[in-house]
């Protein structure tokens, strides 16, 4: 624990860059101001497989404005080298953008058209006439061949179900997500001979710095990304993806900066998505609810060219005291672009799944659902034989019960009604695993008493600029507004993706770890100094506050950075912070957890869900930004409404095209679907995880929420759907 | 988006020749850009008619109203006459699309719509409203948004709008005017069913101008209202939506007026549900019997199943509502 | 290339000073009201004299409009959007593109004092219009009340929709929408926020109505 006083971390503040983004000036992707900028829009395949036999670009090219048309037949050739050190799947070879003739999957970009303004640009997009030899594309996951499958095994399931007084058996179905945040991926690509910069919308500046340089075959170093805000990604801007690729691409042709704003329908093919999933679930238990046998069956969707694999298999393992589990994780290679993690990737389908069936027994069982999974609660996790770190489960349960009037459930189904309405409620664990990764930072400490840190980070909306600041502003004691917190260059010193809910524990504990340095530089420098009033006092004796050097005991000795720094003639302190990561042999086994309820309301007759209330609370160790962080668990929750209720990518499996590219047809939430959310953070920290105690918070809070839309949806209406989202049709 | 001329006019009779001429006539704008931006509409001449003198909504003598064709739906759905006289209008307005949306769409423009069918709207895909003759990829594709009435082999596709199902029920006249003069198209012969030719959507001529909506004078008491049944709370289309409107006298339904949304090729006038309603008396059971036969002839198709049972059980709690019975 | 950064991220205490370099056109309008001269079709850009003139420019008109107090007389490509003449070319970004089709409201501009989606409004159609955008709404350094409640209740994350949410907010409270929150979430509807701050936005919404 910091011997510093913690004046900022904890405190419920306002976002440093609120502001900039109220007032509209916060610069997005496609919004910063490049001088001498082209427009370019891609031309996607119309077919979901095959080849390209001829391209005409002539119209395109005869209207005013349109500079050029680039496709296989014209582009340079790209090295595409390996990039090991990047979200790229390691079982596969990338898709290479105008590298060859083929179509591997409806939506592949197969030319882009480069025009000095935007309305000539996409004009001339719509006019290159794109000639195929179509085959018939496999979409569909129910029927397309799958992989050999990832197991695990602890003993013997298949005997103990066999063997189970209580059994359960279904197959679920999760329908693919697509992220749709409210920013279009885009990127501004210039080259200065043989140097790259891009602006770009994405979550880690350092992936899509390697992926471009090992694409271009240009050094890493060459290669400079800068993002300095991410309008919402939830997972689909970890990697880089072709487009990024197609505006170097089409600026180095043509030798002026390139600008590529991709249209919403193409979100939906030149970026991932939550791959949809067939689950099967068995579940052995005894009279009383103990759990003898979890058997997890699971096609996922992937696609032709890339193996897409994510975490869905650890909520089967650990989340409930199981002696025998097995799994069998299958992907199915599609002629579709390759997913991607969102929200809570993998363990979200997983909950959905094991609450879900966990409802189901509890139902069968006549056991009410909290006491079903307390029942169950491990001692510790039982598939790495190590006790947890931290693990409120229990206290997520008590304290989400009471808040949320759980008492007030009735254990029959469709046991209440208000006129049309049938009310029911749900409720759900949520888990997800505590990520850390190695992390850099460097802090600057002026000589006025200001400092910068700058890591090569992200923020796409969970508030990094602000969090970061307040971890920097505590260890160097000084108030929020001398921080300036900088990220998005990958000149900054080197992150993790901004992803799993590891930027805080990551990148905050090397900005910790540096401020920490600057601090005893500081003190060191003031303790040495016979001029310093604080001269010959013991260095631990000393802590800064507001800017001001002084002893634990007696405030009034002390001075201000300034006068230190500017008496012994120095410019600035610096040092780079890091953080190295987790051990490499943990002794813990490392989870954020959440107990997630809902109130539901069916209309009887209709069929239509309306989710009246919802509570989530959440163990995810320490809270560095309360009031941000309870606006991260209210979005997790929305968004978690949505892959209930709503969300549903649509192939036709006809041609592989996507029936539902675009916002008015593929439902997100809106504003009146979404009425009382309520978040509680248990007060705690984990000090086994990380130096400053955090869990990670913004996957796991939307992990949970289907499934307890889902069981309140049986609770009110006495039907169980398996299948997500739940829409009127399944209720009639 | 293809190029095209752009002009404005500020009288009709220059907007006629205009239109005579083959120029398109925008006034919200907000289906025709949008479809122009898919390159689905190619006009080569946008005239501007938001000028013109259409924007009031009247009183007619006998009782009914005249919608000028240029109101937006914001201003048609909050005029106190709209709202009082027929709130099924005002209610399937603010039921439709966006606050945005309905500050600029007007009530021309919202019944001249064009279907959200995805099939439709991708230029890439057959279909024979976009291209006659090159298929239609809904018949066999996703179809959980289509029609289940009034479809043909042809064409599935629903016509999108909320107010003119309204109009559909109170059997509105729209008032055009062209080359030869001023005429009054009875709703339910505006709108076209697709048959074989179902790029052919509306009865007008070459150049013709939608003037207004007329709604015709209907007896007092009336209830009325709009109930729009859709996945999400707000800013969707419908998958099944009821207009119902109810004359009631001395215990006995005198008049019914009711037609559904979301269901049909075009605007669905129910008369079978209409004709069981007259002379009777509001109870639970009539409406259901009543909204028993909302759906008769409903083809539905693979993904739409669901719409034949919706449709009536959304008309059914629509009358309930609008009858005032529990 | 220099080792340091360009400091291309703002900083919390002073927002990024708005480029003098976006498209030459913006030199050709003046800031000042009154009569303006346009610097030529948008739609040939500042390309024009390149390769782009052998083709027959695209039909394009002169329009002349105000934004955010300030009169520009342009001449626009006719299928230019609000939405891109202000973020393409008057150097206005605060108005957002989500999905260009009217979908999702982070274009929302107040035009005459109504609400609309920029995206889905012809630029060439906007004779005489006054237009009001994010960047017009404060006063000086000092926000608007609706701007100030977000960032008291912390009512956006990732702030894309934001500009659009709190100029549709400014209609939505002129309209007098805000009697409930059950209202004012309707009437907000048309503003899709993906980050999910619809809570928080509600409660800025009535705390700039007045309800609070």
């Amino acid at each position: 624990m910091s011997p510093q006083p913690q004046a900022a971390v904890g405190a419920p503040l306002s976002r440093v860059e609120g502001r900039l983004k109220v007032t509209g000036k916060a610069p997005y992707a496609a919004e910063h101001d490049i001088k001498g900028v082209v427009h370019a829009v891609i031309v996607d395949a119309s077919i979901g497989r095959g080849r390209i036999t001829s391209i005409d670009t002539d119209d395109a090219l005869a209207q005013p404005g349109v500079l050029k048309v680039i496709h296989h037949g014209n582009a340079p050739k790209l090295p595409y080298k390996d990039n090991p050190a990047s979200n790229n799947p390691p079982d596969g070879r990338r898709l290479r953008v105008f590298q060859d003739d083929k179509v591997l999957f409806h939506g592949q970009p197969v030319a882009v058209v480069v025009a000095t303004t935007l309305e000539a640009a996409q004009h001339g997009a719509s006019l290159v006439k794109v000639a195929y030899d179509a085959q018939k594309p496999s979409t569909d996951l129910a029927k397309a061949k799958a992989d050999k499958p990832t197991k695990y095994a602890r003993g013997d399931a298949a005997a103990a179900l066999r063997s189970a007084p209580v059994r359960i058996d279904a197959t679920y179905q999760v329908a693919r997500n697509h992220h749709n945040a409210m920013e279009p991926h885009a990127t501004i690509a210039r080259w200065s001979g043989n140097k790259l910069t891009v602006w770009d919308k994405t979550q880690w500046v350092v992936g899509t710095q390697t992926e471009l340089s090992t694409v271009f075959g240009v050094p890493a170093d060459s290669v400079r990304v800068i993002s300095p805000y991410v309008g919402g990604a939830f997972g689909s801007g970890l990697r880089c993806w072709p487009h990024t690729v197609v505006a170097a691409l089409a600026a180095r042709v043509t030798r002026r900066p390139v600008k590529l704003v991709l249209k919403r329908r193409q979100q939906y093919f030149n970026t991932g998505f939550r791959p949809s999933y067939e689950y099967r679930l068995k579940l052995g238990s005894n009279s009383q609810g103990r759990l003898t046998a979890m058997a997890h069956e699971m096609d996922a969707e992937t696609s032709s060219y890339e193996t897409f694999t994510e975490s869905v298999l650890f909520p089967g393992q650990m989340l409930y005291s199981t002696p025998n589990v097995s799994q069998a994780y299958r992907t199915v290679p599609l002629d579709v672009n390759t997913p991607i993690y969102m929200r809570g990737p993998g363990f979200a389908t997983a909950s959905f799944v094991i609450e879900s069936a966990m409802d189901e027994l509890a139902a069968k069982l006549g056991i009410d659902p909290i006491e079903l999974r307390l029942r169950n609660e491990p001692s510790e996790d039982e598939s790495k034989n190590l006790p947890f770190s931290t693990r409120r489960l229990r206290e997520c349960y008590t304290t989400g019960a009471r808040a949320f009037g759980w008492d007030q459930r009735r254990a029959k189904p469709r046991s209440r009604r208000e006129g049309d309405w049938l009310i029911g409620m749900g409720m759900a664990a949520g888990v997800y695993d505590t990520a850390r990764m190695p992390a850099q930072a460097r802090i600057l400490l002026n000589a006025d008493g200001t400092a910068v840190v700058d890591a090569a980070a992200s923020d796409m909306g969970p508030g990094t600029y602000t969090s970061q600041t307040q971890v920097a502003a505590d260890a160097l004691g000084l108030t929020m507004r001398s921080v300036t917190f900088r990220l998005g260059d990958s000149l900054f010193p080197p992150t993790p993706p901004h992803g799993g809910s590891m930027t805080m524990a990551s990148v905050g504990s090397a900005v910790l770890d540096g401020c920490n340095q600057v601090r005893r530089q500081a003190i060191k420098l003031a303790v040495e100094d016979r001029e310093s009033p604080l001269y010959g006092v013991e260095a631990e004796d000393v802590v800064v506050r507001g800017g001001r050097l002084h002893t634990k005991n007696n405030p009034v000795r002390g001075e201000t950075y300034k006068s230190l720094l500017s008496r012994n003639k120095r410019s600035h302190l610096e040092a780079k912070g890091s953080y190295a990561g987790p051990a490499a042999k943990e002794r813990h086994s490392f989870y954020a957890y959440n107990a997630t309820f809902a109130e539901v309301a069916v209309d009887a007759t209709l069929g239509l869900v309306r989710v009246r209330r919802m509570l989530g609370v959440y163990d995810a160790g320490r809270i560095i930004s309360p009031k941000l962080a309870e606006s991260q668990a209210i979005g997790g929750i929305t968004g978690g409404i949505g892959t209930a209720l709503l969300e549903h990518t649509v192939t036709d499996h006809r041609d592989g095209r996507i029936v539902n590219a675009n916002l008015a047809d593929y439902l997100v939430p809106v504003n009146a679907d979404v009425l009382d959310i309520q978040a509680i953070y248990l007060d705690g920290e984990d000090r086994e995880a990380d130096p400053l105690g955090v869990k990670g918070l913004g996957e796991v809070v939307h992990v949970g929420v289907a499934p307890a839309i889902a069981n309140a949806v049986f609770n009110a209406t006495g039907r169980r759907v398996r299948q997500l989202p739940i829409t009127a049709e399944a209720l009639l | 988006m293809y190029p095209f001329e752009y002009t404005r006019v500020s009288d009709t009779k220059d907007a006629l020749t205009a239109g005579r001429r083959g120029g398109r006539y925008i006034a919200g704008g907000t289906t025709l850009v949008d479809l122009m931006r898919e390159t689905v509409e190619r006009p080569e001449t946008v005239v501007d008619i938001s000028g013109l003198p259409l924007d009031e909504v009247t009183a007619t003598e006998r009782g009914g109203l005249r919608i000028g064709a240029l109101v937006t739906m914001s201003a048609a759905a909050a005029h106190p006459k709209v709202r009082t006289l027929f709130p099924v209008v005002s209610q399937s307005l603010e039921l439709s699309a966006s606050a945005q949306l309905r500050n600029m769409a007007t009530i021309g423009g919202n019944i001249m719509q064009r279907t959200r069918c995805t099939y439709f709207r991708d230029v890439t895909a057959a279909c024979n409203k976009r291209e006659p003759g090159s298929g239609c990829a809904a018949r066999e594709g996703y179809n959980r948004s289509h029609a289940i009435l009034g479809t043909s082999d042809a064409c599935v596709a629903t016509h999108p709008s909320d107010v003119a199902v309204a109009f559909a029920a109170l059997e509105a006249e729209v008032h055009v005017l062209g080359a030869d003069g001023q005429r009054r198209i009875p709703f339910a012969d505006f709108l076209l069913r697709p048959g074989s030719t179902p790029n052919r959507e509306q009865a007008l001529r070459k150049g013709e101008l939608i003037t207004a909506v007329e709604i015709p004078a209907l007896p007092r008491p009336l209830a009325s209202g709009y109930l729009k049944v859709r996945d999400r709370q707000s800013y969707e289309f419908a998958l099944t939506s009821a207009a119902v409107a109810l004359h009631i006298r001395g215990g006995v339904i005198r008049e019914a007026k009711v037609a559904a949304g979301g269901v049909g090729t075009v605007p669905w006038k129910l008369p079978a549900v209409e004709q069981h309603l007259v002379g009777e008396r509001p109870s639970a059971s009539l409406w259901a019997a009543a909204a028993a036969k909302a759906a008769d002839g409903a083809r539905p198709l693979a993904h739409n199943r669901f719409k034949t049972d919706l449709l009536k059980r959304t008309v059914e709690r629509k009358l309930r509502i609008v009858g005032g019975t529990k | 290339m220099s080792t340091e950064p360009e400091a291309p991220a703002p900083t919390p205490a002073d927002g990024p000073s708005s480029g003098p370099t976006r498209r030459t056109f913006i030199a050709t309008t003046s800031a000042v009201g009154g009569v303006v001269i346009a610097g030529g079709a948008i739609g040939g850009g500042f390309l024009a004299s390149d390769e782009a003139d052998a083709a027959p420019a695209a039909p394009a008109s002169r329009v002349s409009l105000t934004v955010n107090g300030t009169r520009h007389t342009v001449t626009v490509d006719n299928r230019t959007s609000l939405l891109d003449l202000l973020r393409e070319h008057l150097d206005l970004t605060g108005a957002k593109k989500g999905c260009d089709a009217g979908a999702c409201g982070a274009c929302t501009v107040l035009v005459d004092g109504h609400r609309q989606n920029a995206c889905l409004t012809l630029a060439v159609r906007l004779e005489g219009a006054k237009v009001t955008t994010i960047e017009g709404l404060a006063d000086g350094e000092r926000l608007h009340p609706l701007q100030q409640a977000f960032i008291d209740e912390d009512a956006f994350q990732c702030g894309y929709c934001t500009p659009g949410q709190i100029v549709s907010g400014v209609g939505c409270i002129k309209e007098g929408h805000t009697h409930s929150p059950e209202e004012i979430r309707e009437w907000m509807s048309g503003n899709i926020c993906r980050c999910g701050c619809y809570v928080k936005i509600v409660r800025a919404v009535e705390q700039a109505a007045g309800r609070k």
